[in-house]
């Protein structure tokens, strides 16, 4: 390396002491004219050192090089015809192309249409080959997509050539091609489908009109997302997303828009968690903010319930807009024939969503105190057990029991116990049409420990006030798309009420109702309420209607 | 933990050691197939019951504790199980039966698929997405099923996978010789003009030749209302309709009066094996659907 800088420099200073500036022209490259054009020849160096090896002079006459320009340009000429032509040529090309590829489009729509209508090939035909042994072992790579087998050499077996020659058809899993053919500006794009996308998106709109002899039916109803006024309520606008995040974890979301008594718009968080989906050990974890899974109802949204209103031992003890708070949940499935699921729900105690917990409205007439999480024990612990089996062929049962336990704020150190049991039976045909005829079941009771401390400014002392309720209802799909239904609802009273929300209080409520489509419902209920508390009576029609769009949803049991 | 893993260990041995497979079919039609491949090296659960609409099938509980043990999950897919299914595999918390696993398989891939709508609008009524889900009415589709669940029990279990072919290949055979006998026997009624109630039936139809002209559903899942028979009925007296088929878990009313008006007559056929005592197995279920209807259309003529 080092000797050749040093020949290099060597040559730079030689080449300096020249009086010629030093120059490396090129064959063809520019001629340095010269004042005396004729008779000087030109002189190409070909950039070595005079002393190295003495100069080389290559002499061409003008006339000679004037030919070898005007060959020159002659060849550049031709090149440029050449392109030309060439590019005349792929343009044709090109356009053959395409009619080439229309053809062939136009021969597979033939192709799909002679398949509709095609012939029973003959067994012998299709049975040419099967004599053969399905084909080598070849085991499929991995596919995050299962339901894309590669095409099965043994399929050709049962296919006629022109069948087996099509693309598997799209499966749930995949994204939509809507036919064989291309997609046409004429095909809406669809967008939302369940499987085209990897979201589900659906909007569920819950409406109801109410008619009480009782003015203020927001006192005798208890719940946030019943019908609240005589007139008409918007109960529930439920944009629901949900889909499998990634292999590992599923993902739901439910936002809730609601129209309130002054006709404000608001918007709700109702639940966005995450599940996993498949834990080692038979566990499975939950978290996010969710409605507590404790009984049966209050982890259900309005629009699945079998009612225009939520019981009143719900609205009571979980509250208004049900129990649900941010936190984690874990269950485990035992390991037997039987189901049996094991659940442990760890949630924030606080807010309007945990109504006997640290509510800032503090229960009972007493002033609520400021109270912070200081301590594991200042959060909500909910324990469930479940279990479910078959009676006979048409009857199931399902069993649970919950228990919710955490701090309230009525004073340091009071917590808030409450327990339930919860039961739904459920008889259905083994000949049902669209799901019907049915009779179902459903139980709840409900008890609740309240340790309330003293207030003095209230005058009340420092006690442990005990509360039970229960609801049962039976719901009689009787016919394909009618459904009637009976509903008995019983509270205790609590301790210095001053309106229904406390007094004792029993409801009777019949409905029935019209599903024009699984899509759709329209339901008709009477409330009879005979508040004990007050010795009063009312009496509330509801006529309830909901609409879906979207994604179809899946039905739990 | 240490006791946890030792009996995690003593589990795993007892499960390798009873070498059964657990799978969990949807339907009755799957876990027929599933059974000619498998026989006795499977243990079959079949989620929706063989009289009930497939459709609307309640998602027990009780099937969790199935999923969760199975070592692979067979539905037949394009949204046919699309509301009762997903809650039930997502609390299984079993990775084997997850989509992209070997332990799960969609019957219908690979199948011609009949009916692919190219416009969505539930206006049409409850229309599936991705084509007609009642695929398992064409025989020769249940041939490309069991070519599925013989590839994938292949992968799971590799050992038994000589003995799986060997059914698949006796499975083929038998159907190959029960074919040219069931189109025997329908080609004297080649394009026979029927009415269905639902569009349970296309690949069935397309398969033994007959025409399928109208539904007495006016859009799928809508019941029939008066206004869609003031035309279906004249409409088939007019092209001489000789058949309704009808579901076993439909009412029968409609179908008996629109039959009483057209001289249509009326069959009532199982969809799934099992749907009769004497439908053992899938090609049990073709001898009786067919003998059904020859018997219905040589009294009608």
């Amino acid at each position: 390396m080092r000797w050749i800088i040093y020949t290099l420099l060597a040559c730079i200073l030689i080449a300096g002491g020249d009086e010629r500036p030093f120059s490396i022209t090129r064959v063809y490259g520019e001629v340095t004219s010269t004042t005396d054009k004729d008779s000087q020849p030109m002189s190409i160096t070909e950039g070595q050192e005079e002393t190295a090896e003495g100069t080389k002079e290559i002499s061409i006459s003008k006339d000679e090089f004037d030919e070898i320009v005007g060959q020159l340009q002659g060849m550049k000429e031709l090149l440029v015809n050449m392109k030309r032509d060439y590019d005349i040529r792929f343009k044709e090309m090109q356009e053959k192309i395409a009619t080439l590829e229309k053809e062939k489009k136009e021969l597979e729509k033939q192709k799909s249409h002679i398949l509709e209508e095609d012939e029973v090939t003959t067994a012998g035909v299709e049975t040419k080959t099967l004599e053969t042994p399905v084909a080598e072992e070849e085991p499929l790579p991995k596919q995050t997509d299962t339901s894309t087998t590669s095409p099965l050499p043994s399929q050709a077996l049962s296919l006629s050539p022109a069948e087996s020659a099509l693309p598997s058809t799209a499966t749930p899993d995949q994204s939509i091609s809507p036919s064989i053919g291309q997609w046409s500006p004429a095909q809406p794009i669809t967008l939302w489908s369940a499987g085209g996308t990897y979201m589900g998106l659906s909007f569920i709109g819950l409406f109801s009109a109410a008619a009480s002899t009782a003015e203020d039916l927001e006192s005798l109803e208890t719940g946030a997302h019943d019908p609240i006024q005589r007139g008409f309520t918007v109960q529930n606008l439920e944009t629901s997303f949900q889909g499998a995040v990634d292999p590992y974890f599923y993902g739901n979301a439910f936002i809730i828009f609601q129209i309130d008594k002054e006709g404000e718009s608001f918007l709700e968080v109702e639940e966005a968690y995450l599940t996993s989906m498949s834990l080692p050990l038979n566990l499975q974890v939950k978290a996010g903010t969710f409605f507590t899974e404790f009984g049966r109802l209050n982890p259900t949204h309005p629009h699945v319930w079998d009612y225009a209103d939520q019981p009143l031992v719900n609205g009571r003890f979980l509250g208004a807009d049900g129990l649900r708070n941010p936190g984690a949940r874990i269950s485990w499935i035992a390991p037997t024939d039987i189901y049996t699921e094991l659940f442990f729900t760890v949630q924030d105690s606080q807010g309007e969503t945990a109504h006997s917990f640290r509510n800032e409205e503090a229960l009972f007439g007493r002033e609520a105190v400021e109270t912070r999480v200081r301590a594991m024990e200042d959060l909500l612990y909910v324990p469930r057990i479940a279990t479910s089996f078959d009676l006979t062929e048409e009857q199931t049962i399902l069993l649970g029991a919950s228990a919710a336990f955490g701090p309230n704020s009525t004073g340091r150190d009071k917590n808030t116990l409450i327990y339930g049991v919860d039961m739904f039976w459920k008889w259905k045909s083994r000949y049902a049409e669209g799901g019907f005829p049915f009779i179902t079941w459903q139980t709840e009771v409900m008890g609740r420990r309240f340790e309330a401390s003293e207030d003095i400014n209230a005058g009340l002392p420092d006690e442990v006030l005990d509360n039970w309720g229960v609801y049962s209802q039976i719901m009689w799909g009787f016919k394909k798309r009618w459904m009637a239904g009976l509903r008995g609802d019983y509270v205790d009273g609590e301790e210095g009420a001053t309106d229904p929300l406390g007094f004792e209080r029993w409801r009777l409520s019949p409905n029935l109702t019209f599903y024009p489509s699984e899509f759709s419902k329209i339901r008709l209920q009477y409330n009879y309420d005979d508040i004990l508390g007050n010795d009063t009576s009312e009496h509330s029609v509801f006529l309830q209607f909901e609409f879906l769009l979207g994604t179809h949803g899946a039905h739990k049991f | 933990m240490k006791i946890f893993l030792y009996l995690l260990c003593v589990l795993s041995w007892v499960s390798v050691a009873q070498a059964k497979l657990n799978i969990v079919a949807t339907t009755s039609d799957l876990s027929a197939l599933v059974s000619e491949i498998g026989k006795e090296k499977v243990n079959i659960t079949t989620i929706s019951k063989p009289t009930e609409d497939p459709h609307f099938v309640d998602a027990k509980p009780g099937f969790i504790v199935k999923l969760n043990k199975a070592d692979m999950l067979i539905e037949g897919g394009l949204q046919l199980e699309m509301g009762w299914l997903p809650p039930l595999v997502l609390s299984a918390r079993n990775q084997k039966i997850l989509p992209g696993n070997s332990g799960y398989i969609v019957a219908s891939s690979g199948v011609h698929i009949l009916e692919v709508p190219t416009a969505l609008t539930r206006a049409a009524g409850d229309i599936h997405p991705f084509g007609n889900p009642h695929i398992m009415l064409d025989p020769l589709n249940g041939k490309i099923v069991a070519t599925h669940v013989c590839d994938r029990l292949c992968q799971i279990d590799a050992e038994n996978c000589n003995y799986y072919k060997d059914n698949l290949n006796n499975f083929i055979k038998k159907l190959d010789q029960k074919l040219p006998e069931w189109q025997k026997m329908m080609d004297p009624f080649q394009g026979t003009k029927i009415v269905t109630y639902h569009k349970t039936f296309p690949y069935f139809a397309k398969r033994f030749n007959l025409n399928v002209i109208g539904e007495l559903e006016p859009k799928p899942g809508i019941p029939p209302s008066p206004s869609h028979l003031n035309t279906l009925i004249p409409m088939m007296k007019d092209e001489g309709v000789k058949l309704i088929l009808i579901e076993q878990f439909r009412e029968r009313k409609i179908p008996e009066f629109v039959s009483e008006r057209t001289g249509a007559k009326v069959v009532v056929l199982p969809i799934m094996v099992g749907g009769q005592k004497e439908i053992q197995d899938y090609l049990d279920l073709f001898d009786y659907t067919i003998n059904q209807i020859v018997t219905a259309l040589k009294t009608k003529s």
